[in-house]
């Protein structure tokens, strides 16, 4: 790895639960131009190469959407990608798209991440008859609950953990004015919510999103004038089988080993100390503590803690997801690039009303499908 | 830039129908095959990448399923694009030039047999004003070659040629699905036109297959086989999605491409072009600059196998076999996407 990477552009749709006004173009359009404003450029002109990611085609029913949407997003005579890595995918995107700055390939790069969850269904989409296996019928709901109850056994975590985390995300996203929800909510009403798949309850899991998100990433010449760009520290993408017999889907491997690769490239050594702000995905509430330990930010079985003790609140100690974060917005393909963004902007300082005092360094996380999938970025105001 | 090779590759023979053999089956085969070819395992690789398409199977993460045709434990480092694998293969070449590994396996996979290809292909439109008129990808390519005709740039003769003489050149690849000797004249008598003026033998065969290539980086590909096809230049551009936007006889984005990895810095020997249809090949012939001396598609092409999602990944394998067995020195691969050649990707590939 041989040159630098900065973030100089950040843009982000509002998010909705149906945005009718917009084409897939235009909610990826919407995303570009904010980046590319942010970024100081005028038009697709000064941009290189074009990097999208989202997750299954069939959520907006176009096959291969980077054909379909070259025109629009200036890609034409360029090259461009699309990656697609399940739920991870928004931080795969970003992580390929640092890549070709890092390599000396090009000089600015534009790189999205969209979901139009209003298309489709995404609950069905998800639980298809696959040929050749037995159908699941689950979503993603009935697959991540037995876990969910499996970590409240296994650490014998407060029941009550999944409630604070839904109250405290959505204070957060009321701060946020892109985000999808804006719901005050006390503890008694997350907990008076029904129950969809025991333990997770409704108002514990993230909403369908349509929206978008994009980056600009340069190299530290191109970043030359930006004001307060965010440098890429480290990146790293781990995945482990989907069938293996002995997987702990509770606390991943491949979670465990990805935040050491990102941490050791970033000097992190005690992320607890050094990370100032992490935006992570939590799809379903309980996902926080579970994570918590998987990053490293508490010791096994002690993530219920830290977020019962408020340690995970925007002003606290460790701050997780200020944004408001999946539980508030969830456009699935672009949920991992968000907290990739969000990361971003904490440590360029202009996050707004969530932003964190002083942040330095962030963590922006990703999980994908039965939690095989990880992609995690550590950005900084300070140059690697 | 770093060094990166090509130094093995491995193909599942394509057929019109392969039965029920799910992701991993199609995947593990191809994978064992090639990293043993490269005398490696699982251990020693240090990237994972791979391509398919959700669509060709009619469910959501298709590729989740394939990569448990492989090792993954401990975990690895391993990303996918829902593209062809040529694209898997560019990402897997970017991240070796990071250099903190070595060593990358890329595989792809598709299995025509599951839907209508051409109707679903369709899907691939623009949703709004194309999708909807049921252009299939057989009817598009029709458009094109009718385009080259009315031109004068081709003839449908020059289609005939082209397919007679990709299917003898597979006569000589086990992993080809249409080969055989044909007459020109014979095709062009008694076969209907599908979509005027495409008869059957100038469109692609329906295919189930997969591939895997491993790439290693300098000194590391030259440990691992005698004669490592390096990666002297990749490159990958797009055009927009409208077919009315362009001109659908020249391929600009082959023509860029091939500008900038300096396809006409040195002589060519050798060919593979990802040309589903027949007339493709003389339109990437001319955008690529090649003259009549070099072999083009000795494996028979894209027209005598088609697995969508791996043709394209094909093609930088079985140019990188003619590096490997000392047959050229200097090979073109190219790769496509997108009704009518829409997005191209060419690389140059030497032997030392």
């Amino acid at each position: 790895m041989s040159e630098r990477c900065a973030v100089i552009g950040i843009g982000q749709t509002k998010h909705s639960e149906s945005r009718k006004d917009v084409s897939l173009a235009g909610l990826l359009r919407e995303a570009a131009f904010r980046a590319l404003a942010d970024a100081g450029l005028e038009s697709f002109q000064d941009i290189d190469a074009v990097v999208i990611g989202t997750a299954p085609d069939m959520f907006e029913g176009v096959m291969m959407p980077e054909l379909f949407l070259a025109d629009a997003l200036g890609a034409v005579g360029k090259p461009i990608m699309r990656v697609h890595t399940a739920g991870s995918v928004g931080g795969s995107t970003a992580i390929v798209a640092s890549s070709l700055i890092q390599t000396g390939i090009h000089e600015r790069v534009l790189t999205l991440a969209f979901e139009k969850q209003s298309e489709s269904n995404a609950m069905w989409a998800l639980s298809p008859a696959i040929p050749f296996q037995p159908q699941l019928v689950a979503g993603a709901g009935g697959y991540f609950a037995p876990l969910i109850r499996a970590y409240i056994r296994r650490h014998d975590a407060h029941p009550d953990t999944g409630c604070v985390v839904a109250v405290k995300d959505r204070e957060h996203g009321l701060l946020n004015p892109y985000a999808h929800l804006h719901l005050k909510q006390t503890l008694e009403e997350v907990k008076a919510a029904p129950v969809l798949w025991d333990p997770i309850r409704y108002s514990e899991t993230c909403p369908s999103s349509d929206g978008a998100v994009a980056m600009v990433l340069a190299s530290e010449k191109a970043a030359q004038g930006i004001k307060n760009p965010a440098w890429v520290r480290g990146t790293s993408v781990r995945t482990e089988s989907t069938f293996r017999a002995h997987r702990d889907q509770i606390n991943p491997q491949a979670g465990k080993d990805c935040a050491k690769h990102v941490y050791a490239q970033a000097g992190i050594t005690n992320p607890y100390e050094e990370i100032d702000v992490a935006e992570i995905y939590v799809p379903f509430s309980w996902f926080e503590p579970m994570w918590l330990e998987n990053l490293g930010f508490a010791e096994e079985g002690q993530g219920w803690r830290l977020t019962m003790d408020g340690k995970t609140r925007l002003g606290a100690e460790m701050p997780i997801n200020p944004s408001g974060g999946v539980m508030c917005t969830n456009p699935i393909g672009a949920s991992g690039m968000l907290r990739f963004a969000e990361a971003a902007l904490q440590v360029r300082g202009m996050a707004g009303a969530h932003q964190v005092d002083g942040a330095k360094t962030a963590l922006g996380h990703a999980y994908g499908g039965g939690s095989q999938f990880f992609a995690m970025w550590v950005v900084s105001s300070e140059k690697p | 830039m770093r060094d990166i090779a090509i130094v093995s590759s491995a193909q599942l023979p394509s057929v019109r129908e392969m039965g029920p053999s799910d992701e991993s089956e199609l995947v593990q085969p191809v994978v064992t095959k090639a990293l043993e070819a490269a005398g490696l395992t699982m251990d020693d690789i240090g990237f994972v990448c791979s391509g398919s398409s959700d669509y060709l199977v009619g469910r959501p993460f298709s590729f989740v399923a394939a990569i448990d045709g492989l090792k993954c434990w401990p975990p690895i480092q391993e990303s996918h694009v829902e593209m062809d694998g040529a694209w898997a293969l560019y990402e897997a070449w970017v991240r070796l030039l990071h250099g903190d590994i070595d060593t990358a396996l890329v595989f792809a996979f598709g299995k025509g047999s599951l839907g209508p290809i051409p109707d679903v292909m369709n899907i691939q439109n623009d949703p709004f004003y194309v999708q909807p008129l049921g252009l299939d990808s057989i009817s598009s390519a029709a458009l094109q070659a009718q385009a080259l005709i009315a031109a004068k740039k081709a003839t449908e003769r020059d289609f005939a040629e082209v397919a007679v003489r990709s299917r003898r050149n597979a006569m000589s690849n086990p992993n080809a699905q249409i080969k055989g000797e044909f007459d020109p004249k014979a095709i062009m008598k008694n076969e209907p036109y599908i979509a005027s003026p495409l008869r059957k033998s100038y469109c692609p065969p329906l295919s189930d297959g997969a591939v895997a290539v491993v790439l290693a980086a300098g000194d590391k590909a030259r440990s691992l086989v005698k004669r490592p096809a390096f990666i002297r230049g990749i490159d990958h551009r797009i055009e927009p999605a409208s077919l009315g936007a362009r001109d659908l006889t020249v391929s600009v984005s082959t023509k860029l491409a091939a500008e900038k990895v300096g396809v006409s810095t040195g002589k060519v020997d050798v060919a593979e072009l990802h040309a589903p249809f027949a007339h493709q090949e003389i339109i990437l012939r001319e955008a690529l600059g090649l003259g009549d001396d070099v072999v083009v598609n000795p494996s028979g092409g894209a027209i005598s196998a088609n697995p969508i999602m791996a043709a394209g990944l094909i093609r930088f394998a079985e140019a990188a076999q003619r590096i490997h067995d000392g047959s050229a020195s200097r090979a073109v691969a190219h790769a496509t996407s997108g009704a009518c050649l829409q997005h191209n990707m060419v690389a140059v590939l030497e032997g030392e």
